[in-house]
Parts: structure tokens; sequence; C-alpha cells
């Protein structure tokens, strides 16, 4: 088992299944930030936050959330690292092959959700953990649609955020795809079904994320 | 046709390698690559000067001993052919075409576009044939095996080991080869019996030579001269899995 885990394929795999998990998780989430934009002055979206910040099973969950993204940025970093040694001496003339665009910058693009990672961290949960100050604008700790209000009413956050979102399509648009050939699933028929809704789910989910900023912004 | 042509020199595999520039003209559109290369070479002793090393065999696109990175690209501008079989008249005249050896770890450069790719060599002896006492041929159809299948090995089996998905891979892996041998022998009957064994044997040596790990990127499917596509790296991964887990 030891081996298995040690092996280009296993950690490729552990990567895989960390990544659609953290997928599955991003559906979960946008469907609660939505709830922003409902007429009724947070009341809803404040539910749902009191609901995932107080349920056992979502706690459980959030181990797993946390443990998933650990493993799948250490293993993305070791894997990528190795990658990296393969080739000590590069070539002059940069690789012309045709191969799939945003496969070449998942380095790239996922230390820049990590980065996204950290700065929401530091405007939500650590909020929520009392390691950071409450913002101006909430009233308490928990006071999450407040918090989302004022950040999004300032240009420059929603706008940064709005690049993250394009950053994270950017990983997610050969992420999904990718997952399933790592977990061994191509097939003459499910592979362009499972590309089709890989993109599909890359342009809609990070979509959906930056629709909140936008409309706070100039509609709200 | 006339050509410029950028070419890394080396003259072990301890030296500092550097190009050099030389110029080739009155090259007929017909000639093969290597062909091309010869006159360079013949021209070089001419002049009293080290003609440049490369790897070649058959010159029928079926040994896979020609290697060279030509302008970004392994086995050059030509899709699902090997450098032997590419011809000048695929270039432009006048062009400047850049040669450069396969470059990753495993395969460290012994002379100027020569590279050592015996690592291959070791994957195979890890596990990528099958035991038996090699009596008479057996019967054409003694063992029965359905048609698509016997496709698909066919197709894996096609892989000549030239290495020209390592070189086009950017993390440098092997995948591409590993699954294809790794398949061929996985879909036939004869397989079965060390199927296991075999496929954590082969990628262990895989990782522990150095070669880069997948990224599902595609690279070696567009450039492999026998057309192996990565549905026998899927394969090869549900195979490792069976073998690893079960
Ligand atoms: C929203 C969060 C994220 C999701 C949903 C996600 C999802 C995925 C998925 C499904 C894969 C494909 C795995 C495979 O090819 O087998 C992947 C690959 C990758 N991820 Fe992420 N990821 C996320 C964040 C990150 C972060 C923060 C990093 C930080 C380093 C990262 C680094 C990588 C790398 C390097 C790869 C390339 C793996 C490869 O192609 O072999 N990801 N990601
Ligand atoms: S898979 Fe294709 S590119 Fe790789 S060694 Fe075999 S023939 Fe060459
Ligand atoms: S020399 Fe044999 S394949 Fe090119």
């Amino acid at each position: 088992m030891a081996k298995f885990f040690n092996s280009s394929i296993g950690k490729k795999l552990m990567m895989a299944l960390m990544g659609l998990f953290l997928a599955v998780f991003l559906v979960v989430h946008l469907s609660i930030n939505l709830l922003v934009l409902k007429n009724d002055g947070g009341e809803s979206y404040q539910k749902a936050v009191e609901f995932m910040t107080s349920n056992v099973l979502i706690k459980i969950m959030e181990v797993f959330l946390f443990g998933s993204f650990a493993l799948h940025i250490i293993y993305g970093i070791i894997l990528q690292i190795q990658n990296w040694l393969a080739r000590p001496v590069r070539y002059v003339k940069t690789n012309h092959s045709q191969t799939s665009f945003f496969s070449k910058y998942m380095i790239h693009t996922g230390l820049i959700i990590f980065i996204f990672l950290i700065i929401h961290f530091m405007n939500f949960y650590f909020v929520k953990l009392g390691w950071v100050a409450i913002p101006e604008g909430a009233t308490h700790r928990h006071d999450f649609y407040n918090m989302v209000i004022n950040l999004f009413k300032n240009p420059f956050y929603s706008w940064l955020y709005i690049i993250f979102m394009v950053l994270m399509g950017f990983h997610l648009h050969h992420a999904i795809q990718s997952a399933f050939q790592t977990m061994g699933w191509n097939h003459p028929i499910y592979t362009p079904i499972v590309k089709f809704i890989g993109v599909a789910y890359a342009i809609l989910i990070p979509l959906g994320f930056a629709f909140i900023p936008f409309y706070v912004l100039y509609f709200f | 046709m006339d050509f410029t042509l950028k070419i890394w020199r080396q003259e072990n595999a301890k030296a500092k390698g550097r190009f050099e520039t030389y110029h080739v003209t009155n090259i007929s559109p017909d000639c093969s690559f290597l062909e091309m290369l010869d006159q360079l070479n013949e021209q070089l002793i001419q002049q009293k000067q080290m003609p440049i090393c490369f790897d070649h065999d058959c010159r029928e696109g079926i040994c896979g001993m020609c290697s060279l990175y030509i302008n970004g690209r392994p086995h050059g501008n030509d899709t699902g052919v090997t450098t032997c079989q590419l011809h000048m008249r695929r270039f432009k005249d006048g062009e400047t075409i850049w040669i450069e050896p396969w470059r990753a770890k495993a395969f460290p450069v012994i002379r100027d576009l020569v590279v050592d790719r015996s690592a291959f060599d070791k994957i195979i002896q890890a596990g990528g044939y099958i035991s038996v006492s090699t009596g008479g041929v057996p019967d054409a159809n003694a063992i029965p095996i359905p048609k698509e299948k016997a496709e698909l090995a066919m197709d894996a089996a096609q892989c000549i080991g030239c290495g020209a998905c390592v070189a086009a891979c950017k993390n440098a892996s092997a995948m591409l080869f590993v699954a294809a041998k790794v398949s061929h022998l996985a879909l036939l009957p004869q397989g079965q019996v060390e199927a296991k064994r075999r496929v954590k044997a082969m990628v262990a040596k895989m990782d522990e030579l150095g070669f880069g790990n997948c990224t599902n990127t595609g690279a070696c499917e567009a450039e492999c001269p026998k057309e192996i596509k990565i549905t026998n790296i899927a394969r090869m991964n549900r195979e490792f899995y069976k073998a690893s887990l079960t």
C-alpha cells in the first residue's frame, strides 16, 4: 500500500480524487453564495451560513475538505517538482506540440487558487474563528452577509475576485476530464461526455461565483 | 533547397554542449531528413571536421532508433512519422532548422544528438515480456482472441520505443511508452498470468529511473510516430489499480 501511494500513478490518483471532492464542494459553496442575491436582506443566506457553521455532519465534512485541499496542494507541488527535475536541460526551441493549453499551467493556476484561498480565509473563515478582527460594518463574527456586501462594494476587491474566478476556471477546464483519465476512465462514448461536462463545469461554476460581486457592485 | 541548421554538438556525456550553425545547399525536396544530415556529414568530413553523430538504423520507420527534436517537435513537423521518414519538402526553402537531442534526465546525451535510451530497456526488463518456454510455433487461432481485443493489442504493439513521447512531454514522462507495452500484453490472454506483477514492476522501474509524472497533457499522443493513444495510459492506470489495490 505504501508503495502504491508513493508511485507516480498512486499520487496522481490521490490528486484526482481530492480534486474531484473539491469540485463537488465548489457546487455546494456556490449554491449557498447565490443566496446573497435573494432580495431578503440576507435572511436566507445567513440561515444557510448558520446551518453550515453549526451542523455536526458539515463539521466532519470540513475536516475532509481541509485534508483534501492540503493533500491536493502538497501532492501537486511534489509532482511538479519531480516533473521539473525530470528535464534538467531544457530545449532551446520550445515545444510546439498540439496539446491542451490549460494543462500546461496547472501548477500556476493552482498556486493562484491557493493565494486566493488565503485571502478568502482572512476575510471570512478566520473572522469566524476569531483570529481576525470583525471588519467594519459587520455586527458579529458570523455576520457573513454584511462582510460579503461590504467587500463586494469595493470595485478593486470585486474585480480581483472576478479575475481569480477566471483563473480558477482555467484550472478546472483541464482538471475535470484529467481526473477521469487518471482514474482510468477513458471510453469511446463516455469520455467525450465527461469532457463536455468538465468544460461546462469550468465555465458555469466560476461564472456563478463571479456573478455575485458583479451584481453587488453594479445592481445592489 | 537550402537550409541553415542550428545543431547541438557535445563531445561526450560530461562535456558542455553548444549549438553550431551549418549551411547545406542543393538539397532535394524528396530527400529524407537523415539523408540531408548525411550530406552535411560528407561536407564536414571533406573539411576534416568531426561529423555529427545521430541515431538511425532501419530508415523505414520501424526500428525506433532515429530521434531528433526538430524545431520544437520530436521527429519534426509531420504527424505519424519518424525522422527517417520526414522529408525535406516539409520545410520551407531557406528555413533555419533547430536540431536538438531528446531532453530528459533519464535519457542522458552520449554525444551530439545521440542519447542513451537504455532506460526503456530497463523498463522492459522489469516485466515487459511473457515467461514461456519457446517451443515450436503454436497453431494460429489455437487461443481464440476477440477481434476488438486483438486490434487494440496490435495498436499498442506498434510502439517502436523511440522515446518521442518522453521528448515531447513537458514532464519527460514515459507513461505512453510503458502504457503501450502494458496494454499490449494486458489485452491478450497470454499476458494475463503475469499481469499484476508486470504492471507494478514496470511502473516502479519507470518511477525509479527519473521519468516525470503524467499530467494528461497529451503531447505524447500528438507526437508519437506510431499514433499510440492515451487511452492506453488510462488502461495502464486501471491495470495498476487492479494490481495494487486488490
Ligand atoms: C478549487 C480548488 C481546486 C480544485 C477543484 C482542483 C481540482 C483539480 C483536479 C480535479 C485536478 C485533476 C487531477 C488529475 O489530473 O488527476 C487538478 C490538478 C491539479 N491541481 Fe488542482 N484543484 C484545486 C486547487 C488547487 C490548488 C490550490 C493547487 C495548488 C498547488 C492545485 C494544483 C494542481 C496541480 C499542480 C494539478 C496538476 C495535476 C496534473 O495535471 O497532474 N490545485 N486539480
Ligand atoms: S509510445 Fe510512440 S513515441 Fe513513445 S516510444 Fe512508443 S512509438 Fe515512440
Ligand atoms: S531509423 Fe528506424 S525508425 Fe527511423
